[in-house]
């Protein structure tokens, strides 16, 4: 019992994570119907830009709190400006282009995104130093520290403020317009090029927080770390649902979860012969299952209609 | 108000439009009928910048052949496009938000909504719910609404009767000529040539790509060629 409840926090922030990266890649999805495989090494770039940052920061002295929360103030825009820039470079030229021309060009920027980063950073692994309270408060016999607590909260209150954005304003109407159809959003006057940019900003923004989340919970980056992050998350999206908002969220909880639960007793159930590490295992296998039995996700539609 | 000059619009190599000049005086209302396949609904979306093509387009003296599609509803100009083109999945009140899309004054833009309200009672029981769930009429009259929520001075119109019941179209144009009645300039593109004849006061007739009739609504009504070719007489 104690195994398990500590699994569901586990799972928790695990899923909260990929909930955020997931927001990214379904609202590209819901609005252009393109996979932004790059989406990943944003995460990664988020990461590693904190790092770098709190590294010049940490002599400075300041508390490790502040240290953190500066490194992800700097990660959101450049995050921001990178998403941007991916858009604009790779993917509005070949808007009215055939579906795979996209899909590929997402593979190549992910690649590309990779490299620069490996320029950048190095091969090497960069651990996250330790500036959080790393205690642990006991909840029903199982541990969760604050850092824990505060990556939920956070992706709790992001994802709040994120369907308020998409459902109550102005803005979110354009974005829900501009993902049924962009001709007649044209119509009503709005300027469809800048909501697809907002899009990516929107979502590269969410990315930085979540690199810098898993950069903090696994004390750990590295130029590779959003290949299979991405791929996860990605799995998340389509689970929920891919293009719907809300299954995002759903599908990245239900996977941490998942995933959690399946590292955890995976190595009761198969007597010691796999064990947690096989923990990936888990999101693929549920992609599978997925796009067998219900490729639309559990909250997505059908088929999408056009009236 | 609506000047088109040596309009042309190509699909591919297909001469869908081929070198029109249209006149739409402000306050007037004017009716595009022909054939399917002759190129009216090509000549609404080629004057509202959905389709390349080339030639002139002036709006109140402006050429804006050349202007980005999104600006058009701020200079007064708004198309309900053919087959409605409602957002499904947004509220009837959300569509009608989206219409009013580039304005500002939200205590007027709420008024507007009433307005509508008032003039398409059927949508206002069904305000909260996904545009998606209306009957194809009612969506008709919601793209009707939701293109008036702009405040357009030029409205066109593409195909308002396409796919609905007789009663329903008979609803559908009650709507319109409501909407006339306030004093838009409405250039509207229709297969019923009666029924549009009936609202406005001119009609040009479209045959493969060209105008080749323009005329006062009574004159067509009494044309022999064009009660024979479009009243079905």
């Amino acid at each position: 019992m104690d195994i398990f409840i500590q699994q569901i926090i586990n799972g928790l922030v695990l899923g909260s994570i990929y909930a955020l990266v997931a927001l990214g890649y379904t609202m590209v999805y819901g609005i252009l119907g393109l996979i932004n495989f790059a989406h990943g090494e944003v995460v990664m770039i988020g990461a590693l830009t904190a790092l770098t940052a709190i590294g010049v920061l940490v002599p400075a002295g300041l508390p490790g709190p502040v240290v953190v929360l500066a490194g992800l103030l700097i990660a959101i825009p450049v995050c921001m400006a990178v998403g941007f820039a991916i858009e604009r470079v790779a993917y509005r030229p070949l808007r009215n282009a055939p579906r795979l021309a996209p899909l590929i060009t997402a593979i190549g920027m992910s690649i590309v995104l990779q490299q620069l980063a490996m320029i950048a950073w190095g091969r090497n692994y960069h651990t996250f130093p330790a500036l959080l309270p790393a205690l642990p408060h006991r909840v029903m016999g199982a541990a969760i520290t604050d850092l824990q607590i505060i990556i939920v909260v956070t992706a709790a209150l992001l994802m709040a403020a994120l369907l308020w954005l998409i459902t109550r304003t102005r803005l979110g109407r354009a974005m829900r317009a501009t993902a049924e159809s962009p001709s007649v959003a044209r119509l009503m006057g709005v300027d469809v090029d800048r909501v697809i940019a907002f899009t990516f900003v929107l979502g590269s923004a969410l990315a930085a927080v979540a690199g810098v989340m898993v950069a903090a919970n696994y004390s750990i980056a590295h130029y590779a770390m959003g290949f299979m992050l991405g791929l996860k998350a990605f799995t998340a999206a389509v689970l929920g649902g891919i293009g719907n908002v809300g299954g995002a969220m759903l599908g990245g909880l239900l996977l941490g979860v998942i995933e959690s639960l399946g590292a955890g007793y995976i190595g009761d159930l198969t007597g010691g012969f796999l064990g947690s590490h096989y923990q990936d295992v888990f999101a693929f296998f549920v992609l599978i299952l997925v796009l067998v039995f219900r490729p639309s996700g559990l909250m997505g539609e059908k088929v999408a209609e056009r009236a | 108000m609506l000047q088109v000059r040596q309009l042309e619009v190509h699909y591919g190599g297909i001469c869908a439009v081929k070198g029109i000049d249209l006149d739409v005086a402000p306050g007037e209302k004017v009716a595009l009928i022909g054939a399917n396949g002759a190129g009216k609904t090509s000549t609404l979306k080629a004057i509202a910048r959905m389709l390349p093509a080339s030639g002139e387009v002036r709006l109140d003296g402006d050429d804006i052949s050349q202007a980005a599609p999104h600006t058009l509803v701020g200079r007064g100009l708004a198309l309900v496009p053919e087959g409605r083109g409602v957002f499904a999945r947004l509220s009837v009140r959300e569509n009608l938000e989206m219409g009013a899309y580039v304005r500002h004054d939200s205590s007027a833009i709420a008024a507007d909504i009433e307005r509508v309200f008032g003039m398409l009672p059927r949508l206002k029981e069904r305000a909260a719910q996904t545009a998606g769930t209306l009957s194809g009429g009612e969506q008709q009259m919601l793209a009707i609404g939701r293109a008036l929520m702009s405040r357009p001075r030029l409205l066109l119109l593409d195909e308002p009767s396409m796919g609905l019941s007789p009663i329903m179209v008979d609803t559908v144009f009650g709507v319109i000529r409501d909407v006339v009645r306030e004093g838009v300039t409405l250039l509207l593109v229709e297969q019923n040539a009666r029924l549009a004849l009936s609202v406005c006061d001119r009609g040009c007739v479209m045959e493969s790509g060209r105008v080749t009739l323009c005329a006062p609504s009574a004159e067509l009504l009494d044309n022999p060629a064009v009660r024979a070719a479009y009243l079905g007489e």
